[in-house]
């Protein structure tokens, strides 16, 4: 008996309270733009807040209400929605290019030398305050999965030492970007499919030491490429993708390996 | 009278509820970043803190205490309060939505604000009348604005400024910041004795 009471008083206030908001969200229903809702239906509702807003409900009403809004700050949804997006506002809907994350780094287990052991794989930020991680080189993948643990489409994992793209899965939501330490990992179109993976700063010599596959900045991209895209600027080759037709010369003559050709692992 | 203000001054500079009892410390680590975001939640903060205790005084002395389960005290003020909040959301949608936009986020964040509840516990545990108790949640509500407030325009300060040294940006200096702010009110112990005392 003793325990009843208190039971029963508890679970009638709940009825009490539930019962109340039942009844004021009825009687006091203000009725939702018919746009915002469609729109938030074709949302994804991941609420990831990648657009900029504060999840999905909130970037609905700032398309319906504010003006000029891009159509397609959702990168989850990508072009698809875009256009939807667009249709049920009547307007025309914004160029966008299906992003893609892209990790800049080509060391793997095989071609990294290691400055230093540890025994346990932690996270990638905590390795990277230890003198900056495990690897003789300050900039390239330490490979413990942060992105891995970041990324909510499971669309990166770690093999062979190296963070690897699954480009499929791969929403270019940018998550994975944020949790590198070493910044390794960039958002870009996903047309771009030639680009310089290393972001070694250092002299030839001491990149050539620490890593077989990092960009040694000597040059030979610059002198091969036709369209002057390619530039070697502090020991690293930059790509200026203005310029560039993606003819792939600057991989061929590529001597460590550190431009990847993405066009050419699709056809092989 | 004399007591109600004894009592409000108390609250809000002696025994603040963020700097000195260390209540409601996720907004206002987390919502201070603005001055005007800092004084919307103060504001939303001061109201239902206010509402709460219209609401829970009542049930605890004309039911809970009668029946002698005061002990259920925690898990029913919970109750009330998150369901007072919404019903006080679905209200403000309605009837004044430029407040509900001004308040916006922050409303549903105060359901589960450790603050509200605390001050709604302590009201009983003083052994407040209702006036008293009412004032009491009054005066903590305007210490929690008086908190952000001050917070909110030391950091905007502080992200202005570049003397900053690189190892403290962001995090590190906004804790000590909190700190000092935390240590400064301190000398305001006592001051209730010495003016009504």
């Amino acid at each position: 008996m003793d325990i009843l009471i208190p039971v029963l008083i508890v679970a009638a206030i709940g009825l009490i309270a539930g019962a109340g908001l039942t009844l004021a969200a009825k009687l006091m229903y203000v009725s939702v733009d018919e746009k915002v809702a469609s729109i938030r239906e074709k949302l994804p509702g991941a609420n990831c807040g990648a657009c900029g807003y504060a999840g999905c409900d909130d970037y609905a009403n700032a398309l319906v209400h504010g003006e000029g809004i891009s159509t397609s700050a959702c990168p989850v949804g990508g072009a698809y929605l875009a256009i939807a997006i667009a249709r049920i506002l009547g307007v025309e809907a914004d160029e966008s290019e299906e992003k893609v994350a892209a990790v800049m780094c080509r060391g793997s287990s095989d071609a990294i030398r290691r400055a230093m052991k540890h025994d346990k794989a932690w996270s990638c930020r905590a390795a990277n305050q230890l003198y900056g991680g495990q690897m003789e080189c300050r900039y390239g993948c330490l490979g413990m999965g942060d992105c891995v643990q970041a990324c909510p489409h499971d669309a990166i994992k770690i093999s062979d030492g190296l963070a690897v793209v699954d480009r499929d899965a791969c929403v270019g939501c940018g998550i994975c970007a944020d949790a590198c330490p070493k910044n390794l990992i960039e958002i870009h179109e996903k047309s771009k499919r030639i680009y310089i993976a290393c972001k070694s700063l250092d002299t030839g010599l001491f990149t050539m030491k620490a890593c077989a596959k990092g960009c040694i900045g000597c040059g030979r991209c610059e002198s091969v490429c036709r369209f002057d895209a390619v530039k070697v600027e502090n020991n690293l080759a930059r790509i200026d993708y203005d310029k560039c037709r993606m003819c792939g010369m600057c991989v061929k003559e590529c001597v460590t390996g550190a431009i990847i050709d993405i066009r050419k692992k699709k056809k092989s | 009278m004399k007591e109600i203000i004894m009592i409000m001054m108390s609250v809000i500079l002696v025994n603040n509820f963020v700097l000195s009892q260390f209540l409601g410390m996720c907004p206002f680590m987390g919502v201070s970043k603005k001055l005007d975001s800092a004084t919307g939640m103060g504001l939303a903060v001061t109201f239902v803190m206010v509402l709460s205790t219209v609401a829970t005084w009542p049930i605890q002395h004309f039911l809970l205490d009668p029946l002698g389960i005061g002990y259920m005290q925690t898990l029913v003020f919970i109750l009330i309060i998150a369901s007072l909040v919404q019903l006080v959301e679905v209200a403000l949608k309605k009837y004044v939505p430029s407040l509900y936009r001004s308040l916006g986020i922050f409303l549903p964040l105060i359901t589960t604000n450790c603050a509200v509840l605390a001050v709604t516990i302590m009201n009983i545990d003083d052994g407040y009348t209702f006036l008293q108790a009412v004032f009491n949640s009054a005066g903590a509500g305007i210490g929690f604005l008086l908190a952000m407030v001050l917070f909110a325009g030391l950091r905007q300060k502080l992200d202005e400024s570049k003397m900053v040294p690189a190892p403290f940006k962001g995090i590190p200096i906004t804790l000590i910041t909190a700190s000092i702010l935390s240590l400064s009110f301190m000398g305001f112990s006592g001051i209730v004795d010495g003016i009504f005392g």
